[in-house]
């Protein structure tokens, strides 16, 4: 039954078997296409030429992207320490709250420079706040992680509907949203920023929370591979009972883990609330969080795996919106089952095509390969 | 009196409200008895859901939708079951995909078939479920309490009400007094001693999970075509993470979850009916709370502060025959 455990060559592994992971996900996608009678290439075309065909375009695949970097990234960190943080949606969503009293109470007074480093650890702090107690409750009391992530997320849900409807609500206003921020409270867009050094590029939601990514995503790849703990956090995923005879304290990393991966989902909310609605109003995670789940497993938890593989799905959800409006037929829904194939085949059957493989570079007469069985 | 027929009207719809819970919640208990886990059960019953209305209303029949919803959801079940059987890949993460990929299909198909925003059409009454009366309900009803509650309580439910009560007796039957049960049980505990024994584990799991596909797919016809008249996008709404809180506080056991489900349901009912009520002491409860209610409850029972819940020992683990 047990297929034989040999190894294949480095590009293998991380270049081609998630490739036809992702060209399986596709081919079915396609499929789909096809049932509802449109033409999966034309489908392609719309896709590709939505998200990347022009500036704009761009701009919006970069900002979704920059959601998809942050959730990806914390799915993760919790990864490496063998932490499956299932609860990134409930985490980003609860962390707008951090946001949005942050720029709430200074955007009267302040610019949004002086703002800025307080939505940032707004955010950072209420995300890894509502990630430490399922990790507390999973390191101390042997509540399993994946389920009380779970509940954290329809809690979370709950809490900010209730803090929407009777907190923020202005008086007269039908809609459950807080007020809109002022200047001191809005994330310059890149196109002003840009602007500043005479740049002229086309006007997108695209912030400067996608900067704040990509130095998020350089300091994990330095915290993961290059520090005390994240030694200590990827013994305990490889091995936790090592771990604890290496001294390692494993309650206490598990929680400090978690907050990080609280934290990062957290910082998604930078970039929704400050940075592109200048408010916060119900349900801006819608999905994200889970998303974060098929971004890390493409990336291979990997920051600059992350950062392709969040480039891709911004693809998608731009791409999507381009072809939703191009092919009527084919509604944005199209991307959520696209997203759901790309988990399905690059992680819960991500060693379909190995055995396959490991026979073809068997029978070729690789000297990479080194069968055990 | 007129709290009595309050609390036969809010316990009605209790009833009403814990039958997808029930039904989802004995799918996951079949499944993770095996030693599988299952959190796509939210996804199984959306596909169900569709499939049932989509069926009842090209054909016009409820029987038809229900077979289809449960070989639709069949089918996710043995994706999930593929890959965490013999994939052996990560049961969470098939199980969020499923997740995914069915409220996509059915939103997307829902639209390009019947182009009403992921609506299936409006069903006709034959096309559905329809509530049954039991006998003499007419006549009791008028006899105090106890033919009040007959007569409001347990008639007049539709079919699959009294499916669900009857598969949480079959399936304790099932677990606990036949040889399958008893093996099923087994392989989710220890499936290398089932193995040892000469039992195929795989074959085991894949028969649980096409059981979980079933349920599932009743519960979904139950939403689709018995308690409404038609499909409607992302119809499940949490019920299947509900389902899946109500097998922990169940304690994986099919009485237990006969139980857990109607107190979820009860809550539910309760907070539909107290919206804006407000209540003698507490004042007024916030009606997101009573709805994050079963989340919290689980919670603290996962953390060991009221009784203690401990999982099928194998579930979530693959099994790998030794080498």
């Amino acid at each position: 039954m047990s297929a034989p455990l040999a190894k294949l060559p480095k590009w293998v592994d991380y270049g081609l078997i998630p490739l036809l992971n992702l060209t399986a996900a596709f081919l079915v996608s396609g499929l789909v296409v096809l049932l509802i009678g449109e033409n999966p290439l034309e489908a392609v075309y719309w896709l590709v030429q939505g998200s990347l065909g022009y500036g704009e375009g761009v701009g919006f695949t970069l900002y979704y992207a920059t959601n998809f970097i942050f959730t990806g990234l914390a799915v993760a960190v919790a990864a490496h320490a063998g932490l499956f943080n299932i609860g990134g949606e409930g985490q980003a969503y609860f962390a707008g709250l951090g946001v949005a009293l942050a720029c709430l109470a200074l955007d009267h007074y302040v610019p949004w420079w002086i703002t800025f480093p307080f939505a940032l650890m707004g955010a950072a702090l209420f995300g890894a706040a509502w990630a430490a107690i399922p990790a507390y409750l999973q390191a101390k009391r042997g509540s399993h992680i994946v389920i009380t992530t779970i509940m954290f997320n329809f809690i979370a849900s709950a809490v900010m509907a209730y803090l929407l409807v009777e907190i923020f609500k202005q008086p007269g206003s039908m809609q459950p949203e807080s007020r809109t921020f002022l200047e001191g409270g809005r994330l310059p867009f890149m196109h002003d920023a840009l602007g500043w050094f005479g740049i002229k590029v086309a006007k997108s939601p695209l912030n400067l929370s996608f900067v704040v990514g990509l130095v998020a995503s350089a300091l994990v790849w330095m915290m993961v591979w290059r520090t005390r703990l994240g030694y200590a956090i990827r013994t305990i995923g490889t091995n936790p009972d090592a771990a604890v005879y290496a001294g390692i304290k494993v309650p206490r990393i598990i929680i400090i883990t978690m907050m990080i991966s609280g934290g990062l989902a957290g910082l998604m909310a930078l970039n929704e609330v400050m940075g592109v609605q200048h408010r916060l109003l119900l349900d801006y995670v819608t999905g994200y969080g889970f998303v974060g789940i098929a971004v890390a497993l493409m990336g291979r938890n990997h920051p600059v795996g992350i950062l392709l593989a969040s480039l891709l799905f911004g693809m998608l959800y731009q791409g999507g919106a381009e072809l939703a409006f191009e092919m009527p037929k084919i509604t944005r829904d199209m991307i959520i089952a696209i997203q759901g194939l790309v988990i399905l085949f690059a992680g819960a059957m991500e060693h379909m095509f190995r055995p396959a493989l490991i026979r073809l570079f068997a029978a070729l007469g690789s000297k990479d390969v080194m069968s055990e069985a | 009196m007129d709290f009595l027929i309050t609390l036969t009207l809010i316990l009605d719809s209790a009833v009403r409200l814990s039958v997808p819970l029930l039904l989802a919640c004995l799918a996951g208990l079949y499944s993770e008895r095996s030693g599988v886990v299952d959190i796509g059960l939210e996804g199984k019953m959306l596909a169900g859901a569709f499939a049932a209305g989509t069926v009842a209303a090209l054909t016009g029949s409820a029987w038809l939708g229900m077979g289809m919803a449960i070989v639709v959801s069949i089918f996710f079940a043995l994706i999930h079951g593929y890959a965490s059987i013999t994939q052996r890949g990560n049961q969470i993460v098939s199980g969020v995909a499923i997740n995914f990929v069915a409220a996509g299909l059915t939103a997307l198909l829902g639209q390009a078939w019947f182009s009403m925003g992921g609506k299936t059409p409006q069903l006709q009454r034959e096309a559905r479920f329809n509530s049954i009366d039991l006998p003499f309900a007419e006549s009791l009803k008028d006899v105090p309490v106890i033919g009040q509650l007959y007569s409001e309580l347990m008639s007049g439910h539709n079919l699959l009400v009294y499916v669900a009560v009857v598969a949480v007796a079959v399936t304790w039957w099932i677990l606990f007094r036949t040889r399958f049960g008893l093996r099923l049980r087994a392989v989710g505990e220890n499936p290398g001693a089932v193995d040892t024994a000469g039992i195929s584990v795989a074959w085991l799991r894949y028969r649980a999970v096409m059981i979980t596909g079933a349920l599932c797919g009743l519960a979904g016809t139950y939403l689709a075509i018995a308690q409404s008249a038609g499909f409607s996008k992302d119809m499940t709404a949490g019920r299947g993470f509900i389902a899946l809180a109500a097998l922990i506080f169940a304690k994986w056991k099919p009485v237990n979850a006969l139980g857990a489900c109607f107190l979820f349901g009860f809550l539910d009912a309760v907070a539909i009916r107290m919206q804006g009520a407000s209540l003698p002491l507490v004042g007024q409860v916030p009606v997101q709370f009573m709805q994050a209610l079963p989340y919290i409850l689980t919670v603290i029972l996962l953390a060991g502060f009221i009784g203690k819940a401990i999982p099928p020992k194998a579930s979530g683990t693959p099994y790998t025959k030794e080498r």
